[in-house]
């Protein structure tokens, strides 16, 4: 986090340089499943739609760590959350019953995904009210303490299978398309993913997300212009909470698959690791670390079983040598310069 | 009434291992600065490094030298190549790094002692119980850990309070810039502070291995355990981290032996079970949610 990082912060003129590798991102992954279909690695397709997924995540995070200031280690609690939505509204669809006695099940995406939106939102309403009464290790340690109490709950609610999760049989459906397909699967999840980078860059070049830059440099002295910080810390944290729930009911229906694993806190950690290793603050670092982790976790698996000794000296690596993470690395070597 | 007692005896056996963990890491972060999460693998260490001792020679003063020097060592290389460079580095980039160092000690364990947990036999001179109160038996080893705890916050109470190094590790904590302008050589106090909070890990750990299957894994779950504890206690407080952790120790183990119990008055038994085994997990959690929530420094801040 740089500290001249407010005059970088509004809406951007992308440079020509930027501009062009945008364009080739948006390419790349536009035509990603049909390269790969040519290669002879469908397998690929599914790969890609779960770094998606991350990045969705990761981006969410972002927004509270990188940009607001906001190390939050409880971010699995919305991930998981905005799965259980999915699991449970198609498992009360299913039954043909009424979840709590009031709400039918479905399996309509445009309905599911907003639902999650809107819980992981008013999760993160609650959590942050909350936990933004506190600062530095105290907020970290209590976000996770909040992510573990629903960890444990989830544990505990045998209806919606307890510690063994629930499978979901069929996807969501979505204006008739075969979702089961990863194809069709992977572009929905890059349409949600574009819209949700969109969104962001659109908060992070607006008022609000100068005014949060603000706040994460010097909370006092924003406090001293007239701006009560903590309205625009939980508005940011909100926001992340949402995009988290979302990133979480597209995972549900990625796994069909939904169990108390994505609440637990290394997931958090997880996300987190994606945010540092792409780099903390950066609009597309998210993509980038969730790529690096994804992908990586993948080949190395293939590997070896012991994959986990060879991530974690490269890890501890990125965090020693290089700053601001990959996405600080690809500036230095200047592919394309990002705002901060 | 003495399984009420047996159960407070069981929540202080858990608090004062807490304790073991929680003085390190409290001290770790209220004199460095640094959220250390590969803590409780030095915890792990110290029990395989007293688990194999004992293994191999059956001597139960080996093993407890072993578990102590090997987690002591280890965590003193970890401060000398790793830490040592996070120190000026915000929360973040320690995370992500001691997060890598669980991932390599994890891995490397494993391939070293397999997946399959070692179990770990009481010594024989402290298997046993003795009758407590008329009805009331307590297994030795157990009365011995408490003990141990015990002695040992006494011991570090003398130690911060009493001596030299005590005086430059709480100036440390507070006037960190001060003490080196003074001319302490503030990194060899350091890795001090960092080998004392490794021994009690390792030690931690290698009493914990008759009563609990030494395994991979074993530091992550006290680990997040001893965080709420650090939290609750306030960071960088020893005395915090003492009755921050007899605390979690007894609400943790009370909620457990007996929330099933009364849920199942008013519910069928699975259920009750069931519901009692994830509320008591999430006690603690709340518990701190609530102290944190009145006392957002925790309940003995140390820097006030």
């Amino acid at each position: 986090m740089s500290e001249d990082a407010i005059t970088h912060t509004g809406s951007p003129a992308p440079s020509t340089g930027r501009a062009l590798m945008l364009l080739a991102l948006a390419v790349g992954l536009i035509a990603l499943p049909f390269l790969v279909q040519a290669l002879g690695q469908p397998a690929l397709v599914p790969l890609a739609t779960r770094v998606l997924i991350y990045a969705i995540a990761a981006a969410s995070l972002n927004l509270a760590l990188g940009f607001g200031g906001m190390v939050s280690f409880g971010h699995a609690a919305f991930f998981g959350v905005g799965g259980y939505v999915v699991g449970i509204l198609y498992r009360t669809y299913v039954d043909d019953g009424l979840f709590l006695g009031l709400i039918p099940g479905t399996s309509q995406l445009l309905i599911t995904l907003p639902a999650a939106i809107l819980i992981g939102g008013l999760l993160a309403l609650t959590i942050g009210a909350l936990c933004l009464r506190t600062s530095g290790v105290q907020f970290i340690m209590i976000t996770l303490a909040f992510a573990q109490m629903l960890f444990f709950l989830f544990v505990s609610l045998k209806a919606y299978g307890g510690d063994d999760g629930m499978t979901i049989r069929r996807r969501n459906e979505l204006f008739g398309l075969n979702t089961r397909d990863d194809i069709t699967f992977y572009f929905i999840c890059l349409t949600v993913a574009a819209l949700v980078f969109l969104a962001l860059w659109r908060i992070i070049g607006s008022r609000f997300g100068m005014v949060l830059a603000g706040i994460r440099q010097n909370e006092r002295r924003m406090a001293a212009i007239g701006i009560a910080p903590y309205r625009y810390k939980l508005a940011a944290f909100v926001i992340s909470g949402m995009g988290t729930g979302l990133a979480g009911a597209l995972m549900a229906n990625y796994l069909r698959f939904v169990s108390p694993d994505m609440l637990h806190w290394t997931k958090s950690g997880e996300l987190m690791i994606m945010v540092i290793l792409g780099g903390v603050g950066t609009l597309l670092g998210p993509l980038f670390g969730a790529a690096a982790l994804v992908i990586l976790e993948t080949v190395l698996t293939s590997w070896t079983e012991h994959w986990q000794l060879i991530l974690g000296p490269i890890l501890l690596l990125v965090v020693l040598f290089t700053q601001g993470g990959l996405n600080g690395l690809f500036n230095r070597l200047g592919i394309g310069r990002s705002e901060r | 009434m003495t399984l009420v007692l047996e159960q407070l005896l069981n929540g202080l056996q858990f608090g004062v291992m807490l304790f073991l963990l929680a003085a390190g890491l409290t001290l770790i972060f209220g004199i460095m600065g640094v959220i250390n999460l590969a803590h409780g693998s030095l915890y792990m260490v110290g029990a395989y490094a007293a688990a194999f001792a004992a293994a191999q020679t059956g001597s139960v003063i080996i093993a407890i030298l072993a578990g102590l020097a090997a987690a002591a060592l280890v965590g003193m290389a970890m401060e000398l190549f790793v830490l040592r460079r996070l120190y000026a580095r915000d929360h973040l980039d320690q995370v992500l790094a001691t997060f890598a160092l669980i991932l390599i000690f994890n891995q490397s364990v494993t391939l070293l002692f397999g997946r399959q947990p070692l179990f770990v036999s009481v010594p024989p001179a402290l298997n046993g119980s003795v009758e407590l109160l008329p009805g009331l038996t307590y297994p030795i080893y157990r009365l011995i850990i408490i003990a141990v705890g015990l002695l040992v916050a006494l011991g570090l109470y003398l130690l911060i309070n009493r001596t030299r190094i005590g005086m430059l590790v709480r100036a440390g904590a507070t006037h960190r810039e001060m003490v080196r302008a003074l001319g302490v050589d503030i990194r060899l106090l350091y890795t001090a502070v960092f080998g004392l909070g490794a021994l009690l890990a390792g030690l931690a750990g290698l009493m914990a291995g008759p009563i609990l299957a030494v395994q991979v894994g074993m530091g992550e779950q006290i680990l997040i355990m001893t965080f709420v504890v650090v939290v609750i206690g306030g960071v960088g407080s020893i005395r915090g981290a003492f009755f921050g952790a007899l605390l979690v120790g007894l609400v943790d183990t009370v909620l457990r032996a007996f929330l099933p119990g009364l849920l199942r008055q008013v519910m069928t038994g699975s259920e009750a079970d069931a519901l009692g085994a994830g509320l008591a997990s999430m006690g603690i959690y709340m518990l701190m949610a609530v102290v944190l929530l009145v006392r957002p420094k925790g309940l003995f801040p140390a820097n006030v």
